[in-house]
Formats: structure tokens, C-alpha cells, sequence
């Protein structure tokens, strides 16, 4: 059992666990940031993707020891001044439906517009391809995407 | 804060509401303090709308919300007829109690898409009889006649003295009414006059949905909480003979493994921790009626039963088999198609889960459930206390499909609270959640049509040979006073909307022991695509278009209206290169309540190398009744669609000695971004009542993509899903 100093949303944590506990987990069940989902603990589903760094990464398969030292953003974290123009197309466009994947889907989509801030639609689908929802709100998934981009 | 409080309750004063013909009651009571109107709330007196003096109007939503909307859409009715200001509702969720029964189903429980339909009279009284109780009380501060009384949003007007008085201005001193007003159909608002209902307001939980706010099961926690799974036997109804217990107990931050007749219990400090001590499981399983079950083989032997000569299965209620029989004996012509669907996960994005804490008094649960009724009694009964002793506190749900109708997840989590004498957070593992699937029954199914000399079809016989749904489900009580009918298995194999003299469809059982239950879009999903194929295959025989064939064959005017709208809007006569359409009617309901209704279609190309269908478009013209949240309603044909096309094309659950082999997402594969098809929707408004809607669109997408293959390629698809190496044995 360890301790690790890691950047939470701007904030300094410890969490503590083996070399090799989850980021999903750490945050999750430690420092109580429930927005991260847990869906099926393989890196398949997307629904616990979080920033390391900037980086869309998938929590279940990242370790928090890995992430010492970096900047961890969650879906709690992402609206630093308010809600995020993604978080905003969301609420527009209505998305959720049972809502459980889409944290995960406003952070991976968060990279893309970081990286390509008017993305095409084939980019769009490109990089979100993976982040699954059993729902099928993706026709609004990608709806939301365009909106963020176009109000940013 | 002194609220008004008001009540529907079907046991104490009755009277009979709407055409419905449901027993509907309503009190009021009326609490001097917050305190004693709570309690009644959750005990006896079972509200449905409070309103404090600042105006606020708290509606509880006895719906049960999985991502369908239902916690807005239904208190949106009660608001509509008590003509509330939206921006000042606040909508709660209710507790466990019979008041809350849904009104068809007699339970509190989500499912067949039936929640806005089963209380859609019981909720617009609700809220009218509470504006008439803000009228009447109105009426007696002014002394005038509540006859010339009206009211504006949130608002009771005396138009002739110009006066007015806000719902907190009244409750906050009003008296209850000795004898409640009785609210008659005729006094519910003009539909035409609704200025919430068909409007679109924002979901209520849309913005938590959107910020990670939201709280699921997996997210609650209680003080001196410990974690826990639940390794469920493979095999239905079997358990563990022995296992490695004293390997788990010493496994870092495990503090209890418990043996189980039906599986292993784990508890310990983290859920990492847990899950390492699941992995390091090592059981031996005994037998049960399930352990021989390899499903391909069985499916052999459904498809083989079919073809014999005596074949007979249950039938529906009512059935009258005689006809069809008599006409395939006198038919000119029988044609006869066969189909399959394989078993079916529902794949909810939340693993199950539920926190309880089992206390000295009583239990409490945090859980989402499509039936909290179940999950009280089920908790009550493992913890060995009343009904009543349990609180339940219903979460959002991370998807449901009809998976969590079943409530065994909360038995686990309460049977490892009272193990551990802690609260225990049980969750399962996406591993062991798809290892304990409760599939949609496979199926293999035949029909036989038979035609007159003229080519009209005089007679139709469709056999299912499928699991059970219902013994397992509701238990042998209901499956004997159903005399052995399962309705689930059996849903949407009626052709009633056909111009068919004679029709007859039949339950073979093919009891496998395996987990079962409803899966979105129940037996439609199934049965629909045989339907569908069907009608194709005959209109093929026929020489007619598909189109005009079932324009023609359908008797009903709302059928043949969604047919010819989906067919002008993917322009199905427009020849397309490379790729094809495919048409399909489909249907939810049943008959006292009424069917919704669409029409879908579906373009696909063929990769024939690899044998991988893409679907281009879906097209669907839904026929919805009466659209309450017509955003969200789009939402769901959308998903249904989605949901749908994913089991037309990839989804299969295979059986081998009674245990499911797929893993996690990466063999159950479900529709990804990529594969998701432009959607077309238009929803067509037919009355003044809405019908079901939630899993409408399941019904018609798998026959769709089969009739798209075969109009691109001349070949059939029958055994759903398409999978690449079925696809490319038809074109072999």
C-alpha cells in the first residue's frame, strides 16, 4: 500500500492503494468524484474516460501510481468557470437519456475540441467511435459535438 | 411551512375514473406542520402533489426513471391539470406503497412502456382535483362562487374584481375540505387548451445527466459502508458444492466470504480489493437442469420440433385455431418461412448494484429498480422484517430494457449486509453481470400461410419454439392462474392489423434452464421479425412491391398511414446504387389499451467479402397517440432503433454447458458511434391518449434490415443476428 500526490481539478490529493489501483477507483470510492463511471472495468465502454494531462484516457486502465504528479481532470473538474460549452450542447440537444455514459462521453469529446475545435463529422465519429451508449443517444452525441463547436 | 397535501388512494374512496374503467380514489389532507404531512406522506396518506406557501409544488412521480423520461413526462400531466407554473414543480420520487401502484400492472414497477399510458386518467385527476381544492378555497376567503373562478399558472383568478391569489398564498392557510371534489372526465382540460403536454420541457435530470451530478446506486455510500460482490452460479438455479474459502479469506482487505445456495459472497475494504478476490474464485458448481444446455445444439433441436408433424404449442387467451387450421388444410398454396433469434443481453451501462444496510429495525436500500415493489418485499423477506421496515431509495438507473425488473441484486446486496452486519455497497462486475444475463429467449420459429387460389392468404399458423419468460419472472402462481400463456415470449405475434381470416400463433416451450427475462421491444422483438419476413416473402410470391402489398393487406387506417409515410420519406421507390431498402410495419400494445404504431425502413450495403452489413439510414413514421415530451419521445425511437439494429447485426449470447461464453464488451459487442445509421424520425399524432412508446421502435428493425438483404442481394436472412458468417452462408 502506497500514497500517491496527485492533481485532482486544479486540487492536491493523496490517494492511497497498490501500485496498480485504478484512477477509476481512486477518484470514484477516495475523493468521492462519482461523475466517472464505472462500466466495465476493461477499457471497452468508455464510461470512465478522464484527462491526464489533457489526454482522454480510460480511468479503469490507468493507474492512479501512473498518474503522480499530473493534472487529473474529471467531469467535475471540466467547467472550471461554469458549465463547459460541451456541458452546454448537452443540456440543448437533450442527449442523456439513463445518462450513465455520458461523463465519459463529454470528456472524450472535451479532447477532441481541445485538439480540433471545428471538427468535421467523420472526424467527430472518428474519435468518439468506442465511447459506447446502450441508449443510442449517439445521433445526439454527435449533434451536441457540432453545437459545442459552433457556440463554443 | 404549512403544505397542502394531496392524495390518490385506490383502497379508501373510491370512485371510477375515466374510460379507463380503473378504481381511483383521492383524499386530502391538510398538515399543520412539515413533520406530521411527512409522515404521512410516506405512510398512509400517499401524495401525489404538496404545495408550500412559497409556492412551490412538489410532485411525486411514482414512475421509476432509466433514461426514458418518465420522471418528467408523468408529473408534467399532474401539472398540466392542476395548471401549475413548471419553474416552481419540483419533482421527488416516490416511496414504496400501493397508492403508487401503476393502475394496469397493480404494482410499482416501469415496464412494457406503459407508465405514461397506465397513469395518464389517474394523473390528470390528480391534478385537477388538487386546482379545484386551490379554487374552492379561494371561493371561500372571497366569498364568491368558485364558478367564476379560473386559474392562470400557479395562480387562482377572480377575473370580476380583478383578484388574484398564488397556490402558496392559499396553501399556506387554507382548511382541508371535509369531502374532497369529485372530478368527473368531462371537467379535465381540453386537450386543445394543454400548454405543457406536447410542448417540451426540459428534462428534469438533464443537467445533472450532463455534469456528472446524477446519483446512481453505484454512487451512494452509508457511514462504516464496506464493498462486496456476489459470484453468482453460471448456471441458473445451481450453487456452490465446494470452493477456495481459506485462499479468499487471506486475500488483502477481504473481511468475509460467505457460502451461499446460490453463489459466493465476497466483502471487503475496496471494490479493487473485491474484485481481485472474484478473479482468484475457484468453485465447483453443482448440476442443475441448466448445466446441459449448449445452445446451438438446442436451437437444432427447437428448428427440427418445428418442421414435425404434431406440433402444438400454447396459444393465446381466446384463441380460436380451428379457422387457421381449416384453411392450410383447403389452401390452394402453403408457403412456409422459418426464422431464429439467438439469446439477447441488455447490456445496461450501470452493472447491477445496490447498497443496503441491514439495522436492527429494519433495512435500508439504495437500488435502481423498474420494480420497487419487488425489491421492497424481496429485502423484507431475505432481512426477515415487514414489508414496511424497509426504506428504498430509488436511483437513477444506468439503463434498464427490462433487466431490472428482476430485483436479485438486491437480494445479493441485502444477504451480504446481513452476513457482513454492515452496510455493503454489492456490485457486479461487468463479467459477472453478462454471466448472469437474463436474456431475451432464443427463439426458432416457423409460418405457414395459406393461400387461396386467387393468391389471398385465407389462413396463417405461427409456432415459437422458445424459453419461458414468465415462471421465471413472476413466479408459478401467475404462470398458473396465465394457464402456462407466456405474454412476454408471446408479445406481438398477433397479426390482428392484417387482413387475415384465420390466424394462430403457438408457444412451444423449450425449457433450457436458462436465465431469462423482457428485453426492449418484449416478444416483438422476435416475433415481429418472423412477421415481417414473412409478409415480404408473400409479397415477393405475389409479384407486388412491398409497400403496396402491405398497404393493401393492412386493414387499419393508422397502419397504412405509417407504412405509406415511411415510405415517402426514404423515398422507397427511388432505385439506389449499391445499396437497398427494406420495409417493415411494426407495433406495441395490446388491445383494451390501444397500439402505437410505425413504419421503418431500413437502407443497407453488403461488404461481400467480409460479409459485414452496413445500414446507411433508418427511416421510422411512429404513430404515438398523444406525444407528451415530443423531444424526448424522438429520443426514444432513436435508441429503440439503435438498440435494435445492434441485435439485427451483432448481438448474440451462446450457451455452452449452461454458462454464457461472452465476457465483456469486447465479444458481446454492442452498436458503437460508427455503426449507427443516419435516423429519420416523424411522429404522427393520432388522439388524445398517449400509447407506448419506449420500445415501439424495436419491432421493426431487424425485419427491415432482413427485407433490405434480401431486396440487394435476392437472399434471406433468417437466423438473427446477421452475423457476418451467417451472411455469407446465404449467399453461399
Amino acid at each position: 500500500m502506497a500514497t500517491y500526490d496527485l492533481t485532482v481539478n486544479g486540487r492536491a490529493v493523496k490517494v492511497t492503494g497498490e501500485s496498480d489501483t485504478p484512477l477509476l477507483w481512486a477518484v470514484r470510492e477516495q475523493l468521492g468524484l462519482t461523475g466517472t463511471k464505472y462500466g466495465c472495468g476493461a477499457g471497452l465502454c468508455g464510461a470512465c474516460t478522464v484527462h491526464v494531462d489533457g489526454v482522454a484516457v480510460r480511468s479503469c486502465q490507468t493507474s492512479a501510481a501512473s498518474a503522480a504528479g499530473k493534472k487529473v481532470t474529471t467531469i467535475e473538474g471540466l467547467g472550471a468557470n461554469g458549465l463547459h460549452a460541451l456541458q452546454k450542447a448537452w443540456i440543448a440537444e437533450e442527449t442523456a437519456q439513463c445518462g450513465y455514459c455520458q461523463s465519459g462521453q463529454i470528456m472524450k469529446a472535451a479532447e477532441l475540441l481541445a485538439r480540433t475545435p471545428k471538427p468535421n463529422r467523420e472526424q467527430i465519429v472518428e474519435h468518439m467511435d468506442g465511447n459506447l451508449c446502450r441508449c443510442g443517444s449517439y445521433p445526439r452525441i454527435v449533434r451536441a459535438i457540432e453545437r459545442a463547436s459552433r457556440e463554443g | 411551512m404549512a403544505h397542502v397535501t394531496i392524495d390518490t388512494n385506490v383502497s379508501r374512496r373510491g370512485f371510477i375514473a375515466g374510460s379507463a374503467g380503473l378504481s381511483f380514489a383521492f383524499a386530502f389532507g391538510l398538515d399543520a406542520s412539515t413533520k406530521s404531512s411527512a409522515q404521512a406522506a410516506a405512510n398512509t396518506i400517499n401524495a401525489y402533489v404538496r404545495i408550500a406557501a412559497d409556492g412551490t409544488v412538489t410532485i411525486v412521480s411514482p414512475a421509476l426513471e432509466m433514461g426514458q423520461g418518465v420522471n418528467t413526462s408523468l408529473p408534467l400531466i399532474i401539472a398540466e391539470e392542476l395548471d401549475a407554473d413548471w419553474s416552481k414543480v419540483k419533482v421527488v420520487s416516490a416511496p414504496v406503497a400501493d397508492v403508487y401502484n401503476h393502475p394496469i400492472l397493480r404494482t410499482q414497477m416501469v415496464v412494457a412502456s406503459l407508465t405514461l399510458r397506465g397513469y395518464w386518467m389517474p394523473a390528470r385527476i390528480a391534478g385537477a382535483q388538487a386546482r379545484q381544492v386551490l379554487i374552492d378555497a379561494a371561493a371561500a376567503r372571497w366569498n364568491v362562487g368558485a364558478g367564476e373562478l379560473t386559474t392562470e399558472p400557479g395562480v387562482v383568478v377572480h377575473k370580476a374584481s380583478n383578484r388574484r391569489l398564488s397556490y402558496g398564498e392559499i396553501a399556506a392557510s387554507a382548511k382541508a375540505p371535509e369531502k374532497l371534489p369529485e372530478i368527473k372526465p368531462d371537467q379535465l382540460k381540453p386537450v386543445a387548451s394543454f400548454r405543457l403536454i406536447g410542448k417540451d420541457v426540459q428534462r428534469i435530470d438533464i443537467v445533472e445527466k450532463s455534469t456528472g451530478a446524477a446519483q446512481y446506486a453505484i454512487d451512494a455510500t452509508a457511514p462504516g459502508m464496506v464493498y462486496g460482490t456476489l459470484a453468482r452460479a453460471p448456471v441458473r438455479a445451481s450453487g456452490p458444492v465446494s470452493f477456495n474459502e481459506d485462499e479468499l479469506k487471506k486475500m488483502p482487505g477481504i473481511s468475509g466470504v460467505f457460502k451461499f445456495d446460490h453463489g459466493v459472497g465476497i466483502a471487503g475494504d475496496s471494490i479493487v480489493n473485491v474484485f481481485n478476490a472474484r478473479r482468484a474464485l475457484k468453485a465447483q458448481w453443482r448440476e442443475s437442469p441448466g448445466s446441459k444446455t449448449n445452445s446451438d445444439a438446442a436451437q437444432r433441436v427447437a428448428q427440427e420440433k418445428l418442421r414435425g408433424k404434431d406440433v402444438k404449442g400454447v396459444m393465446p387467451p381466446n384463441s380460436k385455431p380451428e379457422g387457421a387450421m381449416e384453411g392450410l388444410a383447403k389452401a390452394a398454396k402453403i408457403v412456409t418461412g422459418e426464422y431464429a433469434t439467438d439469446y439477447v443481453y441488455h447490456a445496461q451501462m450501470e452493472p447491477h448494484n445496490c447498497l443496503a444496510w441491514v439495522k436492527p429495525d429494519g433495512v435500508e436500500i439504495w437500488t435502481g429498480t423498474q420494480w420497487a415493489t419487488m425489491a421492497r418485499d424481496q429485502a423484507a423477506k431475505v432481512a426477515g422484517v415487514e414489508p414496511g421496515k424497509v426504506t428504498l431509495h430509488q436511483m437513477q438507473m444506468g439503463g434498464g430494457y427490462g433487466r431490472r425488473a428482476f430485483v436479485e441484486y438486491v437480494v445479493d446486496a441485502v444477504m451480504l449486509s446481513k452476513a457482513a452486519g454492515k452496510p455493503v455497497k454489492m456490485i457486479q462486475s461487468r463479467e459477472d453481470d453478462l454471466a448472469n444475463a437474463r436474456m431475451r429467449p432464443m427463439t426458432a420459429q416457423k409460418i405457414d400461410a395459406g393461400l387461396d387460389a386467387d393468391g389471398n392468404i385465407i389462413a396463417w399458423r405461427h409456432l415459437i419454439a422458445s424459453d419461458t419468460v414468465v415462471p421465471y419472472l413472476y413466479g408459478d402462481g401467475r404462470w398458473q392462474a396465465q394457464k402456462g400463456f407466456d405474454h412476454i415470449v408471446m408479445a406481438g405475434a398477433d397479426v390482428g392489423f392484417y387482413n387475415i381470416p384465420a390466424a394462430v400463433s403457438e408457444h412451444i416451450y423449450e425449457e433450457r434452464g436458462a436465465r431469462t427475462a423482457a428485453w426492449r421491444g418484449i416478444g416483438a422483438g422476435h416475433n415481429n421479425f418472423a412477421i415481417e419476413a414473412m409478409i415480404d416473402e408473400l409479397a415477393q410470391q405475389a409479384g407486388k412491391n412491398p409497400v403496396e402489398y402491405r398497404i393493401a393487406l393492412l386493414k387499419d387506417p393508422r397502419a397504412k398511414r405509417v407504412i405509406e409515410r415511411v415510405a415517402q420519406m426514404a423515398e422507397f421507390g427511388r432505385k439506389r446504387e449499391g445499396t437497398a431498402l427494406g420495409i417493415a410495419f411494426g407495433k406495441l400494445g395490446l388491445p383494451p389499451i390501444g397500439f402505437s404504431m410505425t413504419g421503418t425502413v431500413a437502407e443497407i450495403s453488403l461488404d461481400r467479402a467480409t460479409g459485414v452489413i452496413k445500414c446507411h439510414n433508418l427511416w421510422c413514421a411512429a404513430d404515438v397517440g398523444l406525444p407528451v415530451q415530443p423531444k424526448n419521445l424522438v429520443a426514444q425511437i432513436e435508441g429503440s432503433l439503435i438498440f435494435a439494429l445492434g441485435s439485427a447485426l451483432k448481438e448474440r449470447v451462446t450457451l455452452t454447458n449452461g454458462a454464457v461464453d461472452q465476457h465483456n464488451f469486447n465479444d458481446y459487442q454492442i452498436l458503437k458511434l460508427s455503426e449507427t445509421p443516419q435516423i429519420h424520425v416523424e411522429v404522427i399524432r393520432s388522439g388524445d391518449i398517449p400509447l407506448p412508446v419506449g420500445e415501439l421502435s424495436i419491432a421493426g428493425t431487424i425485419p427491415a434490415v432482413a427485407n433490405a438483404f434480401h431486396a440487394l442481394t435476392g437472399r434471406r436472412l433468417r437466423n438473427a443476428p446477421f452475423t457476418p458468417d451467417r451472411v455469407k452462408g446465404s449467399l453461399a
